[in-house]
């Protein structure tokens, strides 16, 4: 998956934990927390997705890496770089 | 339980000893056991079963949901046990944890009231109310009340800083006992903390309780756990009600299953849903654990225990418009100890009008109290019973402030006490709201002592209640789902 991929399937996966948010206008800088309602459980819901579809373990140690977009597609790219974009459920 | 506890009328029905074999239909190996069927396990087990794993629900009682529980009477009576209200993040929980269909049902109270000598009024319990509350009726300043909230959002579970909710108080509204029971009667209500309790606990709870309104669901407590047990079947997960976990087997410091009577069922995970005591102290062997470990988990404090009293009004009885929730006391000053008295002067009213169960028509009054195990573990059977009757009859006379006819309009009368919640769940001294604060690290710590068991259930004062328990089973359920993978990968090598 390239940069703006694994951008996508990050939103893909906040629009699956909070639908009633706007994503579409998210920014890659800003913190998530500050664009759109997003609090710890949430951040767990992420991680517990990125397990499912991608099969990436994130350490909980690490989990202020996903912290903005830009974060995520930083810290996931290494891992995600064989993978496809999954099909949003 | 000891063989030594004795039950006594109104504390035993309810209960039904097994027919056939509840078991019959389980597999004998699962990926996941949950010993215990309150929000936080059914909450865990449908994350995991809806993630694709194997999961298992073993609960001792014949009904699920644990606290989360209702029961009917004779007449058409139903009693809803803690349904007396919940924070609205409950909604979001439960939007992602169970779906639309259950949240859709979560509403707001329309209103909440105190009536105590030092002040009487409504409020929305929100913020903007509170504030209000705190600068027109009690005369503090605005920017103390703004930087009391600002240090109370800032509070985190890691900056413990050792200072206690009445050192807190004290801090920012020194000597005004009216505000500490404005700020801390509702929420030792809620999950028996007291004012002695680490003050970031309060500042946590706080946050997430008293700033957008209190939320109940609609339709009562039976359809909320009807519902989830129909999703949990969707899910794949199997439910099994009598059924007594009576040991968690763990073999070579690794969690083996559970044991029901001379069965066991193989899990490589054991999610423990019952209460930390019981789990670390009766469930598991004393040897799988490190002993220093041990001893010190063992001096977990509990919190309060409750009693409450069930008033159930006749078909067609009118109930006038008082409030949803209604804090009463007639103790001149608050201490939040002194609200687990026995037969002390505070009490909170749940009135659930027709709303809460629409097209029924019918209307319940739920009176609880904090209490001490200790006020009604020993008392002989005739005293028990008289304790009971005084209970009831003070209730009766606290409500007749409110509602001067209420005796001719009620057809039942019960009330329930710390024996008989020990006896519903199993939890140590008929704790309502788990442990105090360090009950929590002992709870995240276990699957470090023995691997593949976890424990999920109220613990630390902030993760009790419906949102604390639900949320802490989708927490633990996350820490399986990554343990299940992690397993997976050590036997499948991937490509
Ligand atoms: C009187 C009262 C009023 C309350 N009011 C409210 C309220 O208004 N709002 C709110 O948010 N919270 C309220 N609470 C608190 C809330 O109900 C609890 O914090 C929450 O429901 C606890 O969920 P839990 O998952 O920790 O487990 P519990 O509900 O405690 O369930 C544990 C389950 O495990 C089972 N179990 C234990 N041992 C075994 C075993 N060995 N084998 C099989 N099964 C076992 C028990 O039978 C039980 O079903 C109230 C509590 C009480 C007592």
């Amino acid at each position: 998956m390239t940069h703006e991929e694994i951008v996508q399937a990050v939103k893909d996966i906040i629009h699956t934990i909070a639908p009633d948010e706007e994503i579409g206008g998210l920014n890659l800088t800003d913190p998530l927390r500050d664009q759109i309602e997003l609090d710890s459980m949430d951040f767990l819901d992420i991680v517990m997705e990125l397990r499912k579809r991608y099969g990436v373990q994130v350490p909980e140690e690490d989990y202020k890496e996903l912290a903005t977009l830009q974060g995520c597609a930083d810290y996931l790219a290494p891992h995600l770089a064989d993978h496809q974009l999954a099909t949003s459920a | 339980m000891s063989r030594s506890t004795h039950y006594y009328t109104g504390s035993r029905d309810g209960k039904r000893p097994p027919s056939g074999d509840p078991l019959r239909k389980a597999k004998d190996r699962y990926d996941v056991v949950v010993v215990g069927s309150g929000l936080a396990g059914l909450t865990a087990a449908n994350i995991l079963g809806r993630a694709g794993h194997s999961v298992c629900v073993l609960e001792q009682h014949y009904n699920l949901g644990g606290m989360a529980t209702w029961f009917k009477r004779r007449g058409g009576h139903v009693f809803d046990i803690s349904l007396h209200g919940f924070p609205i993040g409950m909604q979001k929980t439960c939007r992602k944890y169970w779906g639309k269909s259950i949240s859709d049902r979560i509403v707001q109270l329309e209103g909440v009231r105190f009536d105590n000598p030092q002040f009487q009024f409504d409020t929305t319990f929100t913020r903007e109310d509170f504030t209000h509350k705190l600068v027109d009726v009690f005369g503090c300043n605005p920017a103390t009340v703004e930087s009391f909230y600002e240090t109370l959002r800032a509070m985190n579970y890691y900056d413990d800083d050792g200072r206690t909710t009445a050192e807190l108080f004290e801090e920012f509204f020194p000597g005004r006992n009216d505000v500490h029971r404005l700020l801390m009667e509702p929420i030792s209500y809620a999950n028996g903390s007291t004012l002695q309790d680490p003050a970031i606990t309060y500042g946590i709870v706080f946050s997430n309780f008293m700033s957008k309104g209190v939320y109940t669901f609609t339709g009562g407590t039976d359809l909320l756990i009807r519902a989830m047990r129909d999703i949990l079947a969707r899910n794949g997960v199997d439910v099994f009600g009598r059924s007594q976990v009576d040991e968690i087997t763990v073999e070579h410091g690794r969690v083996r299953g559970v044991r029901v009577g001379t069965r066991e069922i193989r899990a490589e995970t054991v999610i423990s849903n019952a209460g930390l005591k019981a789990t670390i102290e009766r469930l598991v062997a004393p040897d799988h654990f490190d002993s220093a470990w041990l001893d010190a988990a063992k001096q977990t404090r509990l919190n309060c225990s409750s009693t409450q009293v069930y008033m159930g009004l006749g078909p067609g009885e009118d109930l006038p418009w008082i409030a949803d929730l209604l804090f009463t006391s007639t103790r001149p000053e608050f201490d939040s100890a002194s609200l687990a008295d026995l037969h002390g002067q505070s009490r909170t009213f749940s009135f659930y009008y027709p709303k809460v169960r629409p097209g029924t028509g019918r209307h319940t009054v739920v009176s609880s109290m904090n209490a001490n195990w200790s006020d009604w573990a020993d008392l002989s059977e005739s005293d028990y019973a008289a304790a009971k009757a005084r209970l009831e009859e003070d209730t009766l006379r606290a409500l007749e402030v409110h509602v001067p006819d209420i005796r001719s309009k009620l057809t039942h009368v019960e009330s329930s006490t710390p024996r008989s919640f020990a006896f519903y769940t199993q939890h140590t001294q008929g704790a309502s709201f788990g442990t105090k604060f360090e009950g929590l690290r002992y709870s995240m710590e276990l699957p470090q002592q023995i691997e593949g068991l976890f424990h999920s259930g109220s613990v630390g004062i902030i993760m009790s209640g419906w949102l604390g328990a639900a949320n802490y089973g989708a927490i633990t359920a996350n820490k399986v789902d990554a343990r299940i993978d992690f397993l997976a990968a050590e036997t499948v090598p991937t490509s």
